[in-house]
């Protein structure tokens, strides 16, 4: 009964889409005030509707209602609870249900908390959210209904996916999905601004954050999975550039641009037409990364329902809101004027060239991840593009990306001053150079290790040149301690979260550089009482036991590392024998003293007494998810600004003014 | 310049959404060998423990044509396969010739002993030495090797009832012609 219900809730949810997708539309263009004030409500009705359905899926996985084909083909009853959970969204059906109801979210948020946007583009605003839903309800209620009954019931569920079965994963969909949908909001305010014909500060202003929110969690979700893959896939890399993972890479790549475009069309009314066409790739690349997911054009891991039904249907999907949206960009985006000149040498000189090498290397990762269906619809084979690849042309990307970021927030507006700007950077010079030395003279520096060397140098110039920006905005030891901390105290949080976000970047340069090049890795076959040295630590197999666990029969290696003869930890990875779907798992164990992880993976027995081992030595790879950490606490720090609480009072009315207000 | 610079996302767009269409109709997992139309490689197979006592050599392929076929105690999707090769082997249409890839030969030949055996002939390739001369992708994998021993095609996966019926019979019989 409550299944159907939500079967039901969905449907009507198509009719609340509808009404909200044209209703205020006409209601704005005619100046109808009634008809353009209903949007609020029909986003709040959308969102009770899709809510209602969400929760009686979850309702069905929950007390295991294996009458419901869903449930019966994703779940088991022998499943802890949190995994019950979310295997909501551990499939297709389940995921995309998700993905309308956090669409719903953001559309009553946009009702709720935009009471002070102008009414007009408010309405147009949730219609356009409103077309992306009625499209995603479609697809889910025609070809993938989640509701679906299974007669007769089954005494139990197929089961979930046991490399499914972990907590960084039973969280990374819905962060990944904050992150894609969170874009539609941006989506959504630049095709209302290219129907209104308008795009100001104020309206730059109101797209800011929601694109932020959405940096935040795709930020988060990204992390999450890679993180996963570090610990859960047992090979101690943590980034395959897989067309799965690059479908999530590409948004964020593109939606960093537009955060940071976005600045510019605020502050200085310029960049409008071009934040208006980052705003719609970055939600279409979301859009195709769902694609590529779906509908199995492409070969991955992750390709969970490659259904070529499903496929057309995302692809028109995908050319309604691309397309249409494009077409009208390129009607309407040439009557957008740009406002404020500025020299190429200059704040927004800097932000144009980060959004160049940002939508480069989103461009970049798209070619790559695509060339494969390229070659194989021309008849040139079947290819497939890997690391080699995305490492040959993203490095060169990032390089002068990461040394322009540490200039570009010193320059002024309008003209900035390169030589006096370096001149003040000598600190960051100094800390490259130092760092380039210190590693050389540490890792006992080859011809091999110039490149590494030189990624450790560039993230000592990103922490030190935003540090020194930061200095330079409190004046700190230019003016007495006490003036330093009152600038301090009002600097405002956008700022602090910039600082602390390139800071986080330049942490995750490091770990990378340090993954990449300084990772060691020995396999063989181990008895129990052997010993094998990686990078200077000793790991003994003490033992190797069998276990039980709820849905699973495990091995466990115990390794006992020591360093030098001083104990340092016990490592216990697990070998898992999944029941319900019978799957093995590797359970990989990490111990991490700040600098290095080390990473024990037991495997197969050799049915002669021994086991397969592998162990890794990874440097400096705490740092990546500690420095990604940073990034996701910078852009909560920068959304927690007032400024971007639009209508909230301004407490410094001292501040000139000009950089403050919309300039109509 | 300007108004093409305007139209140029959209046009952009239109010639990828293009590929996307025809790439819907590609199917990514199908990988030609690159072996098609080359001889088989040199084998010299063991057999597998209480099988038999002849092993896998080049030899006992050619001659007529037959399937060899990748398989392994450890490979789940060879279980869900097995009936289907059990039900080709009672045709008697084509003989089949077996791989035991990366597996402890005993283990393989029990596996048999329960499961029921299709093959021919049978080797035993426990450190892939075959399998890399034959490009092996993974198992279950399914070649078709023609009477003067060249492989004429390569099926990655179970052989199901369709796959059976619709690609691999036709081929067979055009080959035994």
């Amino acid at each position: 009964m409550i299944v159907e219900l939500g079967h039901f809730a969905l449907i009507l949810a198509v009719f609340v889409a509808l009404v909200q997708a044209t209703v205020p539309l006409i209601g704005a263009q005619r100046g109808n005030q009634a008809w353009t004030n209903m949007a609020g409500a029909a986003a709040t009705a959308q969102f009770l509707c899709i809510g209602v359905a969400f929760a009686a899926l979850t309702y069905a996985y929950v007390v295991s209602d294996f009458s419901v084909l869903n449930v019966a083909t994703n779940s088991h009853t022998a499943k802890p609870m949190l995994y019950k959970v979310s295997g909501v969204w551990g499939n297709h059906e389940g995921s995309l249900l998700l993905w309308i109801t956090i669409l719903a979210v953001f559309g009553m948020a946009v009702g709720v908390f935009g009471r002070n946007l102008p009414p007009a583009l408010r309405a147009r605003v949730l219609s356009v959210q409103a077309m992306i839903t009625v499209g995603f309800l479609l697809f889910i209620l025609f070809t993938s209904n989640p509701f679906e009954r299974l007669d007769p019931a089954p005494a139990d569920g197929s089961g979930l996916n046991p490399l499914l079965q972990d907590p960084g994963l039973a969280f990374h969909p819905p962060f990944l999905y904050l992150g894609y949908v969170g874009f539609s909001m941006a989506f959504s305010f630049a095709v209302a601004a290219l129907i209104e014909g308008r795009v100001d500060a104020a309206w730059a202003r109101w797209v800011r954050p929601w694109t932020l929110a959405a940096w935040v969690f795709l930020t988060c979700g990204i992390a999450l999975g890679s993180w996963w893959a570090y610990y859960e896939l047992g090979w101690g890399g943590w980034w395959y550039w897989d067309p799965v993972e690059n479908a999530s890479f590409m948004p964020w790549l593109a939606g960093t641009a537009l955060l940071h475009s976005a600045v510019v069309v605020e502050k200085r009314d310029a960049l409008k037409s071009w934040t208006i066409l980052l705003a719609i790739i970055t939600f279409s690349l979301s859009l195709l990364g769902t694609f590529l997911v779906r509908s199995g054009v492409l070969t991955s891991v992750h390709s969970f329902a490659a259904d070529p039904t499903r496929g057309v249907f995302i692809l028109a999907l995908l050319i309604a809101c691309t397309g249409g949206s494009l077409t009208l960009y390129a009607v309407r985006a040439p009557a957008l004027k740009g406002g404020g000149l500025f020299a190429p040498v200059s704040r927004e000189g800097g932000l144009v060239l980060n959004n160049l090498l940002m939508s480069t290397a989103a461009g970049t990762v798209l070619l790559g991840t695509l060339y494969p269906l390229f070659a194989d619809a021309l008849n040139l084979g079947k290819v497939s593009v890997g690391p080699p690849f995305f490492n040959a042309v993203f490095v060169p990307l990032m390089v002068p990306m990461v040394v322009a970021m540490a200039i570009g927030p010193m320059l002024a507006w309008k003209r900035g001053d390169l030589g006096g700007t370096l001149a003040r950077l000598k600190l960051a010079f100094a800390a490259a150079a130092a760092a380039a030395v210190a590693t050389w003279l540490l890792v006992g520096g080859d011809g091999a290790t110039v490149g590494a060397v030189g990624g450790i140098a560039l993230a000592a110039w990103l922490l030190v040149g935003t540090l020194v920006e930061y200095g330079e905005r409190i004046r700190l030891f230019r003016a007495p301690l006490g003036e330093s901390l009152r600038r301090a105290r009002h600097l405002p949080r956008a700022a602090y979260g910039m600082t602390i976000t390139h800071a986080g970047l330049a942490v995750v340069i490091a770990g990378i550089t340090g993954s990449e090049a300084w990772k060691i890795e020995s396999v063989q076959v181990m008895r129990p009482g052997d010993t094998v040295e990686v990078a200077g630590y000793d790991y003994t197999l003490k033992s190797v036991n069998s276990f039980r666990g709820p849905n699973y029969s495990g091995l466990r290696g115990v390794f006992e590392v020591t360093r030098d003869g001083r104990p340092v930890t016990v490592l216990e990875p697990e070998r898992r024998q999944y029941t319900q779907p019978p799957r093995p798992t590797t359970e990989a164990a990490i111990w991490t003293n700040g600098w290095a992880d080390l990473y024990a993976v037991i495997a197969d027995a050799d049915n002669r007494g021994g086991y397969v081992t592998r162990l890794y030595h990874n440097p400096l790879i705490p740092w990546l998810w500690i420095g990604a950490l940073t990034m996701v606490v910078g852009g909560l720090v920068s959304l927690s600004d007032r400024r971007h609480r639009v209508g909230a009072p301004s407490r410094r009315q001292v501040r000139p003014a000009k950089t403050l207000q919309p300039a109509e | 310049m300007g108004r093409i610079a305007y139209i140029l996302p959209v046009a952009v767009f239109v010639v990828v959404s293009l590929f996307f269409l025809r790439g819907l109709q590609l199917d990514p997992k199908h990988i030609p060998s690159v072996l098609i139309d080359k001889p088989i490689p040199e084998l010299n197979l063991p057999p597998l423990p209480g099988r038999d006592e002849v092993g896998l050599r080049t030899a006992d392929i050619k001659g007529q044509v037959s399937l060899v076929n990748i398989f392994g105690s450890w490979c789940v999707a060879c279980v869900a396969e097995h009936p289907m090769l059990l039900k080709i082997r009672k045709t008697g249409i084509v003989p089949i010739h077996g791989i035991d890839w990366r597996d402890d030969p005993a283990k393989g030949a029990a596996w048999l002993r329960k499961n029921g055996d299709p093959y021919d002939r049978v080797g035993a390739d426990p450190d892939s030495h075959a399998a890399i001369d034959f490009g092996v992708t993974g198992a279950p994998e399914t070649f078709v090797v023609d009477r003067e021993g060249h492989i004429r095609y390569k099926h990655v996966g179970p052989i199901t009832e369709e796959i059976w019926e619709d690609t691999l019979l036709p081929m067979i019989k055009e080959l035994s012609r």
